[in-house]
């Protein structure tokens, strides 16, 4: 019993599909199996994924001339990689913005543009920042489409960027926080092997194959209310289930957060838009 | 009209696989909102699918169907470059036509 606990212990780690293997962990469930089914599951949802919606409105919010200043933000606003080049831009980011003075994720950099290229107000995108009911944001939409557009690419954000390596640093340390009512940590929950709770997996944050479970599915259509979400989103309601107060949207905070995660992915692939249970 | 539907249609052997994604609420009218009042019904309630102008599904939809909903046909007797037209209306009146060419 021993030695084949040893074995399972090995093939749970490298996620063997082989039929033959049952699981030698304790719950007596076959986890290989359920994770081939799993896969199967995943891939029969991602065909007809809602969020091709989204990407859609994204598409025209991007080309359309908006805002006091009338200008698009094809024609203003630079991700990264150039004014209006999206082809990889959303998993070269977060990165450092020296027009801005800041670490920005996608989503921040969107709503900085639409801010200071197209004069809207960063106080009215704020106000209702994320989709509920049959509510969904002109950003969402735009993160959407601009994340449509790094399909099937590797994470590769500049992490020799002091400034990035920086915001890493500090999303490291922000994991391993203890504040709120319950003195949780993102590490209490993120922080170590094997943790689950009820029937969600919970990716141990600090290592490479689960901070990539953290932003490889994101933005990504939820089914349970059936609205599309993003990683700003995501961030904030681990917030809410740490019962600490909200973020500020679009902060320094969320930056380093989703610094931290991506970084750590660099060199794995990006899945989204992604479809969530 | 509402929103785009997005459209894909697939020669698969002898068949064309049809896949088609709608953009709408889909209120079933049963739902209450923050304040307690009922959020009226809104949905969509026929539908068709048609092969070079003629009609090869009718469908009456009920409102439990789900919100942004999917649906998929097989399709006999199209081939590649045959045109492959949905449409929907809904309760208000609202109605929504895309097309697209058999892959």
């Amino acid at each position: 019993m021993k030695q084949l606990r040893i074995i399972g212990a090995v093939c749970t780690a490298v996620t063997l599909a082989s039929a033959g293997m049952a699981s030698a962990q304790s719950d007596g469930v076959d986890h290989a199996k359920a994770d081939a089914e799993f896969a199967k599951f995943r891939a029969e949802m991602e065909d007809s994924n809602p969020a091709e919606l989204f990407e859609l409105k994204g598409e025209e919010l991007w080309k359309a001339k908006r805002g006091p200043r009338n200008v698009s933000l094809a024609e203003s606003c630079d991700l990264g990689l150039g004014v209006g080049k999206l082809a990889g831009a959303y998993v070269q980011n977060p990165r450092y913005y020296a027009d801005a003075g800041k670490v920005m994720d996608v989503e921040r950099r969107i709503v900085w543009c639409m801010t200071e290229k197209q004069g809207f107000q960063f106080a009215d995108i704020a106000k209702k920042p994320f989709a509920s009911g049959n509510y969904t944001p002109e950003i969402t939409s735009l993160v959407t489409f601009v994340a449509g557009h790094s399909r099937n690419m590797k994470f590769a954000i500049p992490m020799n960027d002091p400034k990035v390596r920086e915001a890493w640093e500090i999303g490291k340390e922000i994991t391993a926080y203890r504040a709120g009512p319950y003195d949780f940590s993102c590490n209490t929950c993120h922080g170590s092997d094997g943790k689950r709770i009820r029937m969600q997996n919970l990716p141990n944050l600090g290592k490479q194959e689960g901070a990539y479970k953290g932003v490889f599915g994101w933005p990504g259509y939820r089914m349970t209310g059936g609205v599309m979400l993003t990683s700003q989103w995501r961030m904030n309601d681990c917030f809410r289930q740490q019962r600490f107060p909200s973020p500020k949207y679009a902060s320094d905070t969320v930056t380093y957060l989703l610094t931290y995660m991506t970084g750590t992915s660099n060199g794995l692939i990006y899945k989204g838009p992604g479809i969530k249970r | 009209m509402a929103d785009p539907m997005k459209i894909r249609a697939q020669m698969k052997g002898d068949v064309c696989e049809v896949r088609v994604l709608m953009s709408h609420p889909m209120e079933t009218g049963q739902r209450k909102d923050a304040d307690g009042k009922t959020i009226p019904a809104h949905h969509i309630q026929t539908m068709t699918v048609a092969l070079n102008g003629k009609t090869v599904v009718a469908g009456q939809i009920a409102g439990s169907v789900s919100r942004n909903p999917v649906f998929g046909f097989k399709v006999k007797g199209a081939k590649t470059g045959d045109k492959i037209t949905v449409a929907w209306t809904d309760n208000k009146g609202d109605k929504r036509s895309d097309e697209t060419a058999v892959a």
